[in-house]
């Protein structure tokens, strides 16, 4: 009983042995076997990995939106998801996406309206509350997303490479952005990429994937202190590393 | 390296949806105008050209002038309103009807697989039925009445709307489904605040279709079904032609032809308020 307790208490998110298999032309095709990790609570955790190494279906099961094949994911309070894409509603405002995410968690409608625009002042998107998503740029429309998944008032915050549409300047902002309100808030954070760059930049801790089936090859601890510069030479040295290990990983599954 | 160095120089964002100049309304509106203007001189000159080359006489085919008199004189008397009054309100019965209960069966069948599986493809079969081929069952069941009018007004407009409903739900974009469960919306909340309202414009492709097949079916049904003392625009036809009136059946004619296209004019403009509201128009073409 005290074990689980203290398990709770430390850990936000756990992994276990989990696999995950799809039918693919009359076969089963491994998108994850036996992937075991933890992320502490308040942890921000980057995962990189080639595509097909099963990032973005260890989210979805995390998310609850599918169901493991075998294994447990297990997630220590609420959780929100976010896209490549910000997937925001086209029929509703800035505002109106935010506060349909505070409706479905039942915050009261009284109190809906102005938390929403507090939350779009977290991500710098004052004065934009009345656009629709077709009126925002791809970044602002990323900040919406922020805020909506901010609004359902997660534990754990889990992006399935969210900034990796975005042009380099915006990218770069919105890793200062996303920081600060990690920072503020303690969010446990899982982010997912395919560039070893911004997982350095981000993560506590860099889980590299190998591919196809995904499982966890190595885990990097970035000790550099924040905020990080894409562009300082420590950074790419440890950023060059992991993306040799990718190669490999790829190369000796001839891809 | 190079895709680094490129990924590097990419120009900052730069908001690309700042509204084209407007043009003044006052061209804009003629803009619009003058091509139907002209298309509706052209037809014109092409019907009076056709009555001039004495292919038939006037008293079958009168021209243009004389149809419009008899139009002129039409909109002058009440009984022409009456008429139009109990098609219309023929019309909006069963249309209404018809959107209550196409609504209906499109969510019921987009929700339950099986009642898909059982009646999915009849309600597409039923669309591409001919109205007019329920008629003989329609005054078998209700005689001579308005009923049977508005039984196969809701027969041809239903399955359109019930087929616009369930096309939307098919092909909500699925990242969006995603978003509303990660959002916590499931079953009816999922229908509620995604499912449907991502369908709208679908739906109203519905609408519209369904309205065309209610006018044509009731227009059908209006020279078919003589109820007494209803002198409704599609009775007028049917006894101008008898009288062997044809400028009276011509200037009908227009009649059904101009609220057909004013009705479905408002169709287009809400469908086009809903586009832009979200960002699927292309621009001025």
């Amino acid at each position: 009983m005290s074990k689980v307790l203290e398990l709770s208490e430390k850990h936000a998110l756990s992994v276990e042995k989990l696999t995950m298999a799809f039918p693919h032309d009359g076969q089963l095709l491994l998108a994850l076997e036996g992937t075991t990790l933890e992320v502490k609570r308040g942890e921000l955790v980057c995962v990189v990995g080639a595509s097909g190494s099963g990032k973005s279906t260890l989210l979805n099961v995390l998310a609850g939106l599918d169901l493991p094949s075998s294994g447990r994911a297990h997630v220590h309070g609420r959780v929100a998801l976010m896209f490549q894409e910000a997937a925001l509603l086209p029929w509703l405002t800035a505002a109106g996406n935010v506060e349909l995410a505070l409706e479905l968690r039942g915050v009261k409608a009284a109190h809906r309206r102005e938390l929403a625009h507090e939350l779009l002042r977290r991500v710098h998107l004052e004065g934009f509350e009345k656009r629709r998503p077709h009126e925002l740029s791809g970044g602002m429309k990323q900040r919406v997303a922020l805020a909506r998944a901010l609004a359902q008032d997660a534990d754990v915050l889990l992006m399935d490479e969210p900034f990796a549409a975005l042009d380099a300047i915006t990218r770069d902002l919105l890793h200062e952005e996303l920081e600060r309100i990690w920072n503020e808030s303690r969010l446990t954070i899982l982010f997912v990429t395919h560039n070893a760059r911004e997982a350095v930049r981000l993560g506590d801790r860099v889980l590299v994937f190998t591919s196809r089936p995904g499982r966890v090859a190595q885990e990097v601890k970035v000790e550099l202190p924040r905020p990080r510069s894409l562009d300082s030479p420590e950074l790419a040295v440890i950023a060059g590393r992991i993306t040799d290990r990718l190669k490999h990983e790829m190369n000796s599954r001839g891809e | 390296m190079a895709s680094e160095l490129a990924r590097s120089i990419v120009l900052p964002e730069v908001n690309e949806s700042s509204p084209a100049p407007r043009r003044g309304s006052g061209r804009r509106l003629w803009g619009d105008v003058w091509p139907k203007v002209a298309a509706i001189a052209l037809i014109l000159t092409a019907w009076q050209a056709v009555v001039w080359s004495g292919w038939q006489p006037d008293y079958v085919l009168p021209g243009p002038a004389a149809v419009f008199g008899r139009l002129a004189g039409d909109l002058g008397h009440l009984d022409f309103y009456v008429g139009v009054a109990i098609t219309l309100r023929r019309a909006l019965v069963g249309y209404t009807i018809a959107v209550a209960i196409g609504s209906v069966v499109g969510i019921l069948v987009a929700r339950v697989t099986l009642l898909r599986k059982a009646v999915g493809s009849a309600i597409l079969g039923l669309q591409s039925m001919p109205s007019i081929a329920w008629f003989p069952l329609a005054i078998l069941l209700f005689q001579l009445s308005e009923r049977a009018i508005t039984f196969v007004v809701i027969l041809g407009a239903a399955p359109a709307i019930a087929a616009g409903l369930l096309g939307g739900v098919d092909h909500v974009q699925p990242l969006l489904v995603r978003v509303g469960r990660v959002m916590g919306a499931t079953g009816l909340r999922l229908y509620r605040y995604v499912v449907l309202p991502a369908a709208l414009p679908s739906f109203v492709g519905g609408l519209k279709q369904g309205w065309a097949f209610a006018w044509r079916s009731l227009m059908a049904g209006e020279l078919l079904v003589i109820v007494n003392h209803q002198q409704s625009l599609g009775q007028r036809l049917q006894f101008a032609r008898d009288l062997s009136d044809a400028e009276q059946l011509l200037a009908l004619m227009i009649v059904i032809f101009v609220i057909g296209v004013v009705i479905d004019s408002l169709f287009s403009a809400l469908d086009r308020s809903i586009r832009q509201r979200w960002g699927l128009l292309g621009g001025e073409i």
